[in-house]
């Protein structure tokens, strides 16, 4: 396992860039020296055991935490921009399946001005849609929040973290617990906003699978960045074989 | 006012409402459920029906507390001790510990025992016992007027907060995620109940401002589908219990407030009905 942190090589692309992040909780220090480039129209997933931090980076990128170093957001000639909008879709979220919420209230709640007990607009509604559109989630504008399937949810959470157009989609495990279609289409609409809106994307996620399959860069955290490369290079690394001992031996597993 | 009860003359030509303190009490009535039902909507989503319960029995304390300063007026007393007892029981759930439930069990007992301590001083508190069961009844112009104020400026506030209360109450997480200060924004909520509630205290009673918050809005979301008709629903049901709850406590000769509770849980015993059947149908 290496003991010198990971530090990024310069690549001029526009990224979301963080250096050196540290967080502490009263005398634990949960993350130590995280360094990390998430590019724009790539999509980067971070994995790591559990208790390893992964959350915690999540909530200092969402500025949910107080945290040490520096997350900045530079243009392709190093520029930084003064602000980074998240967009950020949570893994299964919980909330009270009863409640008389549909889905274009929810989405009229983030697009409008208008308090949502006294109506929803025409012009609000059309808004709705074509965010929706953006997750291949329209056809659910009118289903209450409640009676969604797992993978309809995460579609119509997808939409919500993409108004307004977010610098950085974090995605916090989006599919785990979602039948096998829905995690397809959820992950099929992720690709086309890599590459057609050109969005830097950050997930968390455990499907090996899925990792070899989507990812462009695989960050390894266990409180600090072990290794980032290719999943390729991640997998067949000595720090991947420590953290998941199971795995080891040539890959198999993750064929 | 003059043209107001003449036009109401007109629109009600019930014997009932021949009297002024009737038609006092229907408007009141008109401007108090309709506030409480929309906050009610809220506090039913959020699962604070419990919450709003503690802290309207801690009106008691804040009328002992009025007293001890020799205040006349009472209602200062009351909205101030409702805004710093929901601000207490908010900050206290925050810092863990015991359950939510727990805690406010805690809060809603020592807000009666505070109270009746306070007001029981020299065996005093039959001059009191108002607070408990309110009279509508007693409504005058001038306070009419105040709630007529404090109807419009509710429900400005709640035009304001409205929209990121409901994702804080969907998830407080996501809407952390989306900027909205859920904290402040859950702070705003109970004060605003609180001053509700405070000021509705002396028409209802303490024992049934709850009833007002919680039937209405409980039995409205039986039968929504979305947000907009929660509210909707909710504010039709708390609007004819109130005018049917009047009408019936007249001719029974009972306590107005009883009866409108009494109206609302019947509207809450048809919202089941009606879910069932809509469930049934699909």
């Amino acid at each position: 396992m290496p003991t010198k942190g990971y530090e990024p090589p310069h690549c001029g692309l526009c990224r979301i860039e963080l250096d050196h992040v540290s967080v502490k909780l009263d005398s634990d220090q949960l993350l130590r020296d995280v360094n990390l480039h998430v590019h724009c129209g790539q999509l980067t997933v971070l994995i790591g055991p559990n208790g390893g931090g992964k959350t915690t980076l999540l909530r200092a990128v969402l500025g949910q935490i107080p945290y040490g170093g520096s997350i900045t957001h530079l243009d392709t000639e190093d520029r930084s921009f003064p602000s980074l909008r998240v967009g950020y879709v949570p893994q299964q979220l919980p909330f009270d399946k009863q409640m008389p919420l549909t889905v274009r209230d929810l989405m009229a709640a983030t697009l409008s001005n208008r308090p949502i007990w006294t109506g929803v607009g025409e012009k609000t509604r059309q808004a709705a849609l074509k965010t929706l559109q953006l997750a291949q989630a329209q056809g659910l504008i009118d289903k209450r929040l409640g009676a969604l399937s797992g993978g309809e949810l995460q579609r119509v959470l997808l939409a919500l973290a993409l108004n307004p157009a977010p610098d950085l989609l974090i995605l916090d495990e989006p599919v785990s617990g979602v039948d096998h279609n829905g995690q397809a289409l959820f992950l099929d609409t992720v690709n086309a906003l890599r590459s057609q809106q050109h969005m830097a994307i950050l997930m968390v996620s455990h499907d090996w699978t899925l990792v070899r399959e989507y990812a462009d860069l695989v960050a390894l955290i266990d409180k600090t960045t072990l290794i980032v490369g290719t999943p390729k290079e991640v997998f067949e690394s000595d720090a991947f074989a420590a953290a998941y001992p199971h795995m080891h031996g040539s890959g198999e597993g993750l064929q | 006012m003059n043209s107001i009860y003449f036009l109401m003359d007109k629109l009600l030509p019930f014997e009932a409402f021949s009297f002024t303190f009737m038609k006092n009490a229907l408007i009141a009535l008109l401007l108090l459920t309709p506030l409480l039902a929309l906050f009610g909507t809220m506090a039913v989503n959020r699962r604070m029906a419990f919450f709003s319960d503690a802290l309207g029995h801690s009106a008691l304390a804040g009328a002992g507390i009025g007293m001890l300063l020799g205040f006349s007026n009472l209602t200062i007393t009351l909205i101030c001790f409702g805004l710093v007892w929901a601000l207490l029981i908010n900050r206290i759930n925050r810092s863990g510990g015991a359950s939510a439930d727990t805690n406010i069990s805690v809060f809603s007992s020592t807000g009666i025992a505070l109270g009746l301590v306070l007001l029981s001083q020299n065996s005093n508190f039959s001059k009191y016992s108002s607070l408990l069961v309110g009279d509508v009844l007693a409504i005058n112009a001038n306070d009419l007027t105040w709630l007529l104020i404090s109807l419009l400026g509710g429900l400005i506030c709640w035009a304001l907060v409205y929209n990121p209360l409901l994702l804080t109450a969907v998830n407080p997480q996501l809407a952390q995620s989306r900027g909205i200060k859920t904290r402040i924004v859950e702070d705003v909520f109970v004060c605003l109940v609180a001053i509700a509630v405070m000021l509705s205290i002396r028409w209802v009673g303490v024992l049934l401002i709850n009833a007002l918050l919680i039937l209405p809005a409980a039995a409205g979301r039986n039968v929504s589908k979305t947000a907009p008709q929660h509210a909707l629903f909710s504010v039709i049901i708390s609007l004819l219990s109130g005018i049917i709850g009047l009408i019936a406590a007249f001719y029974l000769g009972s306590s107005v407030g009883a009866a409108v509770v009494l109206c609302a849980a019947l509207f809450y015993a048809l919202s089941l009905l009606l879910r069932r059947i809509m469930n049934i149908a699909g």
